[in-house]
C-alpha cells in the first residue's frame, strides 16, 4: 500500500490547518454560509437536510487495518456509530458538527488520510478496480497509476474551478470492474502487439440526468505520457466545457455536442505541445510508487482444503458464500472474499464501528492487513488464504457481514435517497430494505442469480440506476414517491444504458413490481443466461406485458 | 480597486482604455484584444501597451504578438469560473509571456495560491480582506504536487533529490 512520506505528511497537515481557520472565521462570523460554502465543499463538508455530512476520500477504494480502525473510531466519536460506504469507494459520516469536523481531519491525517476532492468542481477521489493487486486477469496493479493521478490532481491549480465535478476511473486489466465507461475519464489498460502495456483512453462517459456511455479517444497511451495526456484533456474541458448552464457542464455534454473526433483532435493537438515535458513521468518515480504496491509476501498453500469441502457438503451456506462472495485470486491457495454490506433489512452500504474494528482485526489475521471498498458499496478482503476460508466465514457469520448474495439480486446499489439529501425526490433506502426482505430466499436468491438492481432517490443518479440490470429512479408525483423502471443497464465491459419500461410505479408496488420482472425473466430464460442476456435476446416486451397487463 | 503585488499594496499605474476612447499619448493602458486587432495605431505607439483578454480568447494564437505588450489582463467573472488559469499558464509557459500577468474579477484570497501558481504576479482584489489574510493564503502551503512553471518545485524532483541523499 502506498505510504506518505514526509512531503505527503507535510502537505496534509497545512491542509488541516488551513481548515481549521476556515472553521474558525465561519464560527466567529467572519465568513457568512455564502463564503465558507465553497471552502467546506473542498474538504468534503455537505450540509446536508438534517447536519452535516462529511465525506472522506478512500483513494482507489484501498484502506489499511489501522485506516479502517480510524473509521470506527471517528464514527463512535464524532457520528452515531456508523458509517456509509459509497459507490465511488468513499466514507460518509451522516451526522457532524461543525466544529468537530476540523479534529476528524486531523484524526484522519494521522492514517494517512483526507476528504480532499470529494466535492466541488474539481478531479474527484480516483477510483480503481477493487480486487487490484489480487484479481487473476490483471496485467497491471491500477492502484500505481491511480496513486500517479492522486497526486497530480490533488489542489492542482489549474484543475480546480473546472465547469464541474469531474472523475477518473482506471482498470488495470481488461475486465472492467471499475466501471470505467461510465466516468468523465475512464483508463483501461491493455497490451498493445508489441506486448506492451499501456491505456485505452475513454472519454465522456457519465450518469446523472443525461447518461452517456464514453467514447474512447485513444486506443494506446503508453503509460509514461499518462499525465501530460490528462492534462490535454483536461486543459480543453476547462476551455471548453459549457459554464453556462450547470446541467449542461460536464465533458459528456461536450463530447456529445462537438463529437469525440473534434475532442480527440483538439486534445492530441494540446498534448503534442506537452508531451515529453514537465509531466512526462520518469521511470524511477513509476518505480518508487510500484514498489509501494508489490504484492505481500504470500506463502505456498496446500492443494486442497478439506474442512472447505466438508463444509461445503454440510452448510449450505457456507457453499453459497463460497459461490458467491468468494472469488478466484491470482495467487494460487488465495482467494478474495467480498464482505456484504447488504444484509436483509438493512441499509446498503451501511458498517458499524464494531464491524470496521472486527473487520480490521480479520484483515490483519487473514489478508495482509488490507481491506478494500468497492464501487458497489461492499468492502473486500483481497488476500484470504483459502484455508483460512471457513474461519473468516465463521467470523464473518457472527458480525452479519457473511450474506452470501455478493452480485445477487440483493446485492443493491442505492443512494441515501430522501432520507438524508436534500436533493432527492424519493426514498431508496427503505425501498431497498423492502426489496431485501422480500428476496430473503438465499435458495431462491441464489436460483435468480447474477441480478443487478441500482436505485436512485433523483435523476442525478448517484444510485447508478442507468446501468442497473434493472433500474429504480424516484420520482415526485403530486407530492408522492414513485419509481421509474429501466431494463438492461450495465457498467461493466459490455456497459450500456437502461431502457424506461413504461409508466412509473407506486411506492407501495414497487417491491411486487420487481418481483414481476424476475418471474418474467425465469419464464423466459434459457440455460445459462443472466437476467441482462434474456432481457437482451427477447427485449422489452414480455416484461412490460406481465407488468403492465394488470393495470 | 486595491493592486496587489509583490505582497504589498501598490498604485496601480495601469489605465483601462475602452473601445471607443481616445488613444491617450504614453500612458499606461490596457487594451482590448478587439481594439489590438482593429486599431493598427497601437502597434507602433510609444508607451506601456496592456491587453485585455476574454474567457474565451485562445492563447496560443497570440504567440506572433504577445511580447508587444508589457501586461496581459484576464478575468475571473465569478472565482467558480476557472478558464484564466489555464490561460494564464498558457501565456507563461507556452509563449513565455514575462510581463505582468493581472488577475481581475472575482479575486479572494482562497485562490491566490492556485492563481500564483499558474503564473499571475498582479492581482486587482476586492476592498475587504485584510493584507495579512492575502500573505497568509500564499504561506498556507510547502509542498506542490505539480510542475506549473511557477518557479515552485513539485514533489516529483524533490523527491529524486531525497532519494540521492539517501
Amino acid at each position: 500500500m502506498y505510504r506518505y512520506d514526509e512531503l505527503d505528511r507535510t502537505f496534509v497537515a497545512e491542509r488541516v490547518a488551513q481548515f481549521r481557520d476556515q472553521v474558525r472565521r465561519r464560527l466567529s462570523g467572519d465568513l457568512t454560509e455564502d463564503e465558507f460554502r465553497p471552502l467546506r465543499l473542498m474538504n468534503g463538508l455537505y450540509l446536508q437536510l438534517h447536519a452535516y455530512m462529511l465525506r472522506v476520500a478512500i483513494p482507489y477504494g484501498t484502506l489499511s487495518s489501522r485506516q479502517l480502525h480510524m473509521l470506527a473510531q471517528i464514527a463512535r466519536r464524532y457520528d452515531r456509530g456508523f458509517g456509509h460506504f459509497t459507490t465511488r469507494q468513499n466514507i460518509q459520516f451522516n451526522w457532524i458538527k461543525l466544529q468537530e469536523a476540523p479534529d476528524i481531519l486531523a484524526d484522519l491525517a494521522a492514517v494517512e488520510m483526507h476528504a480532499l476532492q470529494t466535492s466541488g468542481n474539481c478531479i474527484r477521489n480516483v477510483t480503481a478496480d477493487h480486487w487490484a493487486g489480487a484479481a487473476p486477469d490483471e496485467i497491471e496493479d491500477p492502484r500505481i497509476w491511480a496513486e500517479i493521478i492522486r497526486q497530480w490532481s490533488t489542489l492542482h491549480p489549474e484543475f480546480s474551478f473546472l465547469p464541474r465535478k469531474f472523475k477518473i476511473a482506471v482498470a488495470g486489466a481488461p475486465t472492467d470492474r471499475a466501471a470505467v465507461k461510465v466516468h468523465d475519464i475512464g483508463l483501461r489498460m491493455h497490451r498493445n502487439e508489441a506486448g506492451e502495456a499501456g491505456f485505452e483512453v475513454i472519454v465522456g462517459g457519465g450518469l446523472g440526468r443525461t447518461p452517456m456511455i464514453g467514447k474512447t479517444i485513444r486506443d494506446f497511451l503508453p503509460k509514461r505520457h499518462l499525465l501530460s495526456y490528462l492534462e490535454a484533456i483536461l486543459r480543453v474541458y476547462n476551455a471548453l466545457g459549457r459554464r453556462d448552464n450547470l446541467f449542461k457542464s460536464r465533458i459528456k455534454i461536450l463530447v456529445h455536442e462537438i463529437g469525440a473526433a473534434e475532442i480527440a483532435r483538439r486534445v492530441e493537438e494540446e498534448w503534442a505541445e506537452i508531451r515529453g515535458g514537465a509531466l512526462e513521468l520518469p521511470i524511477e518515480t513509476i518505480a518508487g510508487i510500484a514498489a509501494q504496491f508489490a504484492a505481500p509476501a504470500f506463502a505456498p498453500q496446500p492443494q486442497s482444503v478439506l474442512e472447505i469441502d466438508a463444509l461445503r457438503f454440510g452448510e449450505p451456506g457456507f457453499a453459497r458464500w463460497l459461490k458467491a462472495n468468494v472469488a478466484a485470486h491470482r495467487e494460487r491457495g488465495y482467494a478474495i472474499v467480498t464482505l456484504s454490506l447488504k444484509p436483509e433489512g438493512a441499509p446498503p452500504g451501511d458498517a458499524s464501528a464494531a464491524q470496521m474494528d472486527a473487520v480490521a482485526d480479520l484483515a490483519d489475521a487473514m489478508s495482509f492487513g488490507e481491506i478494500r471498498v468497492s464501487h458497489e458499496q461492499n468492502l473486500i478482503l483481497p488476500h484470504v488464504p483459502r484455508t483460512a476460508l471457513p474461519a473468516l466465514w465463521r467470523a464473518l457469520a457472527a458480525l452479519n457481514l457473511a450474506t452470501p448474495n455478493a452480485g445477487t439480486i440483493t446485492d443493491i446499489i442505492c443512494c441515501p435517497g430522501l432520507d438524508y439529501c436534500s436533493l432527492a425526490n424519493a426514498r431508496s433506502i427503505p425501498v431497498s430494505q423492502r426489496l431485501t426482505r422480500r428476496f430473503a430466499d438465499l435458495a431462491r436468491v441464489h436460483d435468480i442469480g447474477d441480478l443487478k438492481i441500482k436505485m436512485s432517490g433523483c435523476i442525478n443518479a448517484c444510485g447508478h440506476h442507468h446501468v442497473g440490470h434493472i433500474g429504480l429512479l424516484g420520482v415526485d408525483k403530486n407530492g408522492e414517491e414513485f419509481y421509474q423502471i429501466t431494463l438492461g443497464g450495465s457498467a461493466e465491459s459490455d456497459a450500456s444504458l437502461g431502457t424506461i419500461l413504461g409508466p412509473a410505479v407506486s411506492s407501495e408496488a414497487v417491491v411486487d413490481a420487481v418481483e414481476t420482472l424476475v418471474e418474467t425473466y425465469l419464464a423466459e430464460r434459457r440455460q445459462g443466461e443472466r437476467f441482462l442476456d434474456t432481457y437482451r435476446r427477447v427485449g422489452a416486451a414480455p416484461f412490460k406485458e406481465r407488468l403492465y397487463a394488470a393495470a | 480597486m486595491p493592486l496587489l503585488k509583490n505582497g504589498a499594496l501598490v498604485d496601480d499605474p495601469w489605465r483601462r482604455l475602452a473601445d471607443d476612447d481616445p488613444l491617450p499619448g504614453t500612458d499606461a493602458v490596457i487594451v482590448t484584444l478587439a481594439r489590438w486587432r482593429a486599431d493598427r495605431a497601437l502597434a507602433g505607439r510609444r508607451g506601456p501597451l496592456g491587453l485585455a483578454l476574454k474567457n474565451g480568447d485562445a492563447v496560443p494564437p497570440l504567440a506572433g504578438e504577445i511580447q508587444r505588450f508589457e501586461l496581459v489582463a484576464l478575468e475571473f467573472p465569478k472565482f467558480t469560473d476557472g478558464r484564466a488559469y489555464s490561460q494564464a499558464r498558457l501565456l507563461r509557459e507556452r509563449l513565455g509571456f514575462a510581463g505582468e500577468l493581472r488577475a481581475t474579477g472575482q479575486v479572494l484570497p482562497d485562490q491566490l495560491l492556485f492563481m500564483q501558481r499558474c503564473g499571475f504576479d498582479a492581482f486587482e482584489i476586492a476592498n475587504g480582506a485584510p493584507l495579512e489574510a492575502w500573505r497568509k493564503a500564499i504561506a498556507s502551503f510547502s509542498v506542490f504536487y505539480q510542475p506549473t512553471g511557477d518557479g515552485r518545485e513539485a514533489v516529483n524532483s524533490r523527491r529524486r533529490v531525497l532519494g540521492s541523499r539517501i
